[in-house]
């Protein structure tokens, strides 16, 4: 099982790779659309990228939900779990 | 008819000859072949029968900004560069230090096929991982047009970006839309040309299909030879070309540097058949005439024609009939010349290369030479240069013809007038 902190390096990267974020910005607390300057498209791509690499579905409804990067590691949590 | 006067005041080229304008320009005058055999795994598994092609010699992508370049088609990252290139040289910057109005910047950057490359690697992450694998970047990434916005979107344009889809006419259409748009005045400053980048393997199949490649496969450099007696067919290509189109009044009130001017564009349509030129050159003709009508030039002004010349076994004579049907007796005294033989054929940007080499063959009064005619058709009764030629001192003006599948015909005219030093 991946931790918490395994699981927000992991996002942090995918958020870099798609949207250019720094990772060390990619923090809990921090809204993807608010704090972090992710669009609607590339919102999009980190979810996708986030259900492969986590090996979880995250169905469009949820994702939706998934405000700031501390929602979507607690998301993927509780699928692994 | 007085029209507005429209001058070419920036240049960006990305193309198989040269990672930019001075590049580029410098190998046509040498001559130089930008063919050669291609070394992706894609061409001996498929067992291609045509392996050769004019690719652009470095990643365009790594050139951009990475987050940037990920959301674009390879057609779109060439269009980035080319627009930077070209707005850079006409003296204009990228934040508050852009000096034009963003309501009278329009963009037209033509493509023939458009972002392929996504549209068909969408299919292949449809078809084997499913829906969920599929980007969202997909559209705006294929589309015919995202070449256009994305340049409109770095360069803040907002008097409308378009895109002109007629083949291997597409960019000579869509810098003639330029024109129309600065004489309309629907636009200041016009950034016009065009990009594609399909050296992929589904094109060069399916043009392959048509026997409308050559398949010098082991002499890549001397594979685009127009009007030679030993040509079969042409050479792909890839690249971007914009430039920057501003109306004189605009140039000279900011005191631009100015390349020449952009006089007229003529099209026609052969009506004919879907791909062969109407073979007596006649419609080819009629864009060449309505170019020189509309730019106020008669065929005893005209210096030199940069002729479509794909190299292709109808298409070369076809339109040396069409030259000597649109300036007569003048076309004794017209160097021609045929510079996809260097280049090979860009497509959708094949017209905006070749406006270029003819701006700059009157800016240097040197014309780039036609490479591999070791054996001309006879009686094609036009002089084509086989090595680098003078042009003569004096008011100049030349002829781009592109013409494209569809039966597109587009001719653009240009003049050295209001050149600057």
């Amino acid at each position: 099982m991946a931790t918490t902190e395994e699981i927000r390096t992991d996002l942090a990267d995918i958020v870099n790779e798609v949207a250019g974020v720094a990772v060390e910005d990619v923090q809990l607390d921090k809204s993807f659309t608010d704090d972090l300057d992710v669009d609607s498209l590339s919102m999009v791509e980190i979810i996708y990228a986030a259900e492969n690499k986590f090996s979880v579905s995250i169905p469009d409804e949820e994702a939706k939900n998934l405000r700031t990067v501390g929602d979507a590691v607690a998301y993927i949590e509780r699928a692994q779990a | 008819m007085e029209h507005t006067t429209v001058v070419i005041t920036g240049m960006g080229a990305v193309t198989p000859l040269g990672d930019d304008v001075a590049s580029t320009w410098q190998a046509m005058l040498a001559g130089q072949s930008g063919v050669h055999r291609l070394d992706h795994d894609w061409v001996t598994d498929l067992n291609l029968p045509v392996q050769i092609g004019a690719e652009v010699k470095f990643d365009p992508a790594s050139r951009l900004e990475r987050v940037q370049a990920r959301r674009m088609d390879r057609n779109t990252q060439l269009a980035n560069l080319a627009a930077i290139e070209a707005w850079t040289d006409a003296g204009f910057g990228f934040d508050e230090d852009n000096p034009v109005d963003p309501q009278r910047l329009g963009v037209v950057v033509a493509t023939g096929i458009g972002g392929m490359n996504t549209l068909v690697s969408a299919w292949d992450t449809l078809t084997d991982q499913g829906v969920r694998r599929v980007s969202p970047l997909t559209v705006p990434m294929l589309m015919a047009n995202g070449a256009a916005g994305s340049v409109a979107l770095r360069l803040k344009a907002r008097a409308g970006a378009h895109t002109t889809v007629s083949a291997c006419a597409s960019a000579n259409e869509g810098i003639g839309h330029a024109l129309d748009m600065l004489r309309l005045g629907r636009a200041d400053v016009v950034v016009a040309g065009g990009t594609e980048g399909v050296v992929h393997p589904l094109p060069m199949a399916a043009f392959g299909q048509m026997q409308a490649l050559s398949r010098r496969n082991d002499e890549p450099e001397r594979a685009s030879r127009p009007w030679d007696k030993g040509r079969d067919g042409f050479v792909l290509g890839e690249g971007a070309v914009l430039f920057v189109l501003e109306t004189l009044e605009h140039a000279q009130a900011r005191g631009a540097k100015i390349y020449g001017e952009l006089a007229g564009a003529g099209i026609s349509n052969d009506a004919h058949d879907m791909v062969q030129p109407n073979p007596s050159g006649e419609t080819q003709a009629m864009a060449m005439t309505r170019a020189m009508t509309e730019g106020g030039l008669t065929a005893g002004d005209i210096n030199h024609v940069n002729a479509h010349a794909t190299s292709t076994p109808t298409g070369d004579t076809g339109e040396a009939k069409a030259i000597r049907i649109a300036l007569a007796e003048a076309t004794d005294r017209v160097v021609v010349t045929g510079t996809k033989s260097m280049h090979g054929h860009l497509l959708g940007g094949a017209g905006a290369i070749e406006s270029l080499a003819t701006i700059l063959a009157l800016r240097d009064r040197t014309v780039p030479p036609t490479i591999n005619l070791d054996d001309p058709e006879e009686g094609l009764g036009i002089d084509i240069a086989t090595s680098v030629r003078d042009l003569p001192t004096g008011d100049l003006a030349a002829i781009n013809n592109s013409f494209g599948f569809g039966g597109a015909n587009v001719a653009l005219a240009f003049t050295n007038r209001h050149i600057t030093s």
